[in-house]
């Protein structure tokens, strides 16, 4: 894996208005909130929060699906550099090929009326980047194949498949036009347990074999611990801690991330039950608290956290977190 | 006595393709004050098992002849499956309350929170409108719902998904049922809340001491709740046994494989294996082991004849004569 960043993100934030009317002015709902985080090239970078944390938003701002309100994306490729927030429509169209999508729900992302072929064809079609039938057949087989479909698959419509195996397709959908970047929401989340692993290694496989970069955004802490070589953990629209996984699972730094990590529920049946139980849910994002965001769950918030909003400050072991009080919360080790 | 029996429960479906099956010769029991995990896969026929516990399944629905649920709500048994009209009202929302998924979903949305539980409870209990109403706000603050008085006259759209998920659990305890159904109580919820959910339904059980039958795919969420665990794959009950002898020893290809594709936190470095292949569609249901098409110990003896439980050790029983050979070879070697 190169160092060389792919995706860089500074200081990128994302508001929605809600509410609003001709006598009244909307209110400003801000999902993504000053985030910077960078995506090495060849890297499987892991965005774990909870609903309402703007990660799926913010996945969708580094596709352009939604406007970006401040800050910068940078996409740099060889010689080909994108600023996300300012592209010519020339531009914009040849980053939708190069960044692409794999949806949740793998039953509501096909359309019930198209075959498997049609299905996985149409963006090469849409996006005319094949010359004749000949050459997108050739190409749709070529990806089906790499997405362990068979031939006799792409005649067949997609209620004929199961969930596993519908989720193969929309990855074939995603991977036919050659992208470079692949933002996968949620991707296994609605797959059985059993089914689960399948898609998770054919996903390393398919990075591995075509050299791409992922956004994998996930709820699960798990999915994220055995997939991904780095993660940013989101509260609020914010990013709270972000670290290589390893280290973010073996020394979490930030009172959120270790109240997410012994949240989970263990395959120990008699794991102590020394987990602190955080209070209260999520606050809304049009009213989000001052100061740190997550003061108002927090059991160690002081004064300082309700009034000053914490930096995202770099620690040792490419580690960043975003808290008044690390230091003084988690010591470090004796050697 | 015994709060529950299910005795060779068998469930079929009429549909347009051919009878299906669901459930397939399942048999259980649960005692007051225990916690029985359901766990399985989608299709696994884990929720169809619990609505027959209620009489809930479609019209469409065919009982096996030979198939009995007995409760026992103390004041004599009941054959649920023989039932007519009226006389549901003693299982639903009676001696028997079920909580499911989607709390959005289960709570009218037009109708206060407040109302709905007060209609409950004139149902079925000999109480008036105002005791009906202070039964609902003191469960409303059983659950841990602040300002209950003032949620009581809320609708469900201005709660959270937590406290949704709580109301839910006020209603259907205040009944006092003798037995509690939690389908996938925690599944829409996010971990920290999931969490505070779980310590919730244990305290509960302690304090009224009913039968909960809790189901779930999540293997980590039945070692945390459940005392005994029975686990299901197309229809069929293939082990069952207290907790944590089928999480640490399971004797099932499928448990074990389960537990295999599972990602642990504990264990970075091990590989996600999935279980090979596809589940089956309920429509082409193997024959013999339902199992045999995904499973590597799989013989010619398990495409034919149908395995039953077979005793591991004490109370855990699995339906693998296979491993139960092995299991046996391995226990002479040792004498």
């Amino acid at each position: 894996m190169t160092t060389e960043p792919l995706i860089t993100a500074r200081n990128l934030s994302v508001h929605f208005p809600i509410g609003g009317s001709l006598f009244q002015k909307a209110q400003i709902l801000k999902a993504v909130n000053n985030v910077s985080v960078t995506i090495p090239k060849g890297s499987f970078f892991g965005l774990v929060g909870e609903s309402g944390s703007g990660k799926t938003t913010f996945g969708r701002a580094l596709l352009r699906a939604v406007k970006i309100a401040e800050g910068q994306a940078l996409y740099n490729d060889g010689d080909v550099h994108y600023d996300l927030a300012q592209m010519t429509p020339e531009q914009r169209k040849d980053y939708y090929r190069r960044a692409q999508l794999i949806f949740q729900d793998p039953y509501a992302a096909l359309s019930p009326r198209m075959t498997v072929r049609d299905i996985i064809a149409e963006p090469l079609e849409v996006m005319g980047l094949t010359k004749n039938r000949e050459e997108t057949d050739a190409r749709v087989r070529e990806i089906a194949a790499k997405c362990r479909l068979n031939l006799e698959h792409l005649r067949r419509f997609p209620h004929a498949f199961s969930g596993g195996q519908r989720q193969r397709i929309s990855i074939a959908r995603a991977l036919v036009s050659n992208p470079r970047f692949v933002v996968a929401d949620e991707s296994v989340a609605a797959l059985d347990v059993s089914i689960q692993a399948d898609i998770l290694n054919l996903l390393k496989a398919l990075q591995d074999d075509l050299g791409l970069t992922y956004l994998f955004i996930s709820h699960d802490l798990s999915v994220i611990a055995h997939t991904c070589d780095h993660v940013a953990v989101l509260y609020l629209g914010r990013v709270v801690e972000s670290a290589p996984t390893r280290e973010l699972f073996t020394r979490p730094r930030h009172p959120y991330t270790k109240a997410l990590l012994s949240a989970i529920p263990s395959l120990d049946p008699d794991a102590e039950k020394t987990a602190q139980r955080l209070e209260g849910e999520i606050p809304s994002p049009t009213n989000p608290p001052p100061g740190c965001s997550f003061h108002t769950r927090c059991p160690y918030a002081t004064d300082q956290c309700k009034q000053i909003e914490p930096e995202l400050e770099g620690i040792p072991g490419e580690h960043e977190v975003s808290c008044h009080r690390w230091q003084d919360l988690f010591e470090p080790e004796p050697a | 006595m015994t709060l529950l029996t299910v005795d060779n429960l068998n469930v079929q479906f009429n549909t347009d393709e051919g009878r299906i099956t669901a459930v397939d010769g399942v048999s259980f029991t649960l005692e007051r004050g225990e916690v029985l995990g359901l766990v399985g896969e989608s299709g696994s026929g884990k929720s169809v098992t619990a609505k027959a516990l209620m009489r809930l399944n479609a019209g469409n629905t065919v009982y096996g002849d030979a198939s009995r649920i007995t409760l026992d709500p103390g004041s004599g048994p009941v054959d649920v499956l023989g039932l007519k009209g009226p006389q549901m009202k003693l299982i639903r929302g009676g001696a028997v309350s079920m909580i499911f998924q989607e709390p959005m979903a289960s709570f009218a949305p037009a109708i206060t929170i407040g109302d709905q539980m007060v209609e409950q409870l004139l149902l079925h209990m000999p109480i008036d409108k105002r005791e009906a109403k202070r039964i609902s706000i003191e469960m409303l603050e059983r659950v841990g719902i602040s300002d209950a008085s003032k949620r009581f006259e809320q609708y469900a759209f201005e709660l959270s998904g937590g406290m949704r998920q709580r109301a839910m659990i006020a209603m259907a305890l205040s009944t006092r049922p003798q037995l509690l159904i939690a389908d996938e109580p925690t599944t829409a919820l996010d971990v920290t809340i999931q969490a505070q959910v779980i310590d919730l339904m244990k305290d509960l059980v302690a304090e009224f001491g009913m039968g909960i039958i809790f189901i779930t795919h999540d293997l980590g969420v039945i070692a945390q709740t459940a005392d005994r665990v029975a686990v299901m794959y197309l229809g069929n009950l293939v082990e069952k046994g207290p907790v944590r002898d089928v999480i640490r020893t399971p004797a099932h290809p499928y448990t074990r494989g389960l537990l295999n594709a599972l990602p642990k936190l504990d264990d970075l470095d091990a590989a996600l294996t999935p279980v090979p292949g596809d589940i089956p569609s309920p429509l082409e249901r193997p024959t013999g082991c339902v199992f045999h098409t995904r499973c590597a110990l799989a013989e010619d003896s398990c495409r034919t004849s149908i395995p039953g439980l077979v005793t591991v050790k004490d109370r855990h029983a699995a339906a693998c004569p296979i491993t139960a050979a092995h299991n046996a070879a391995q226990t002479e070697g040792v004498a």
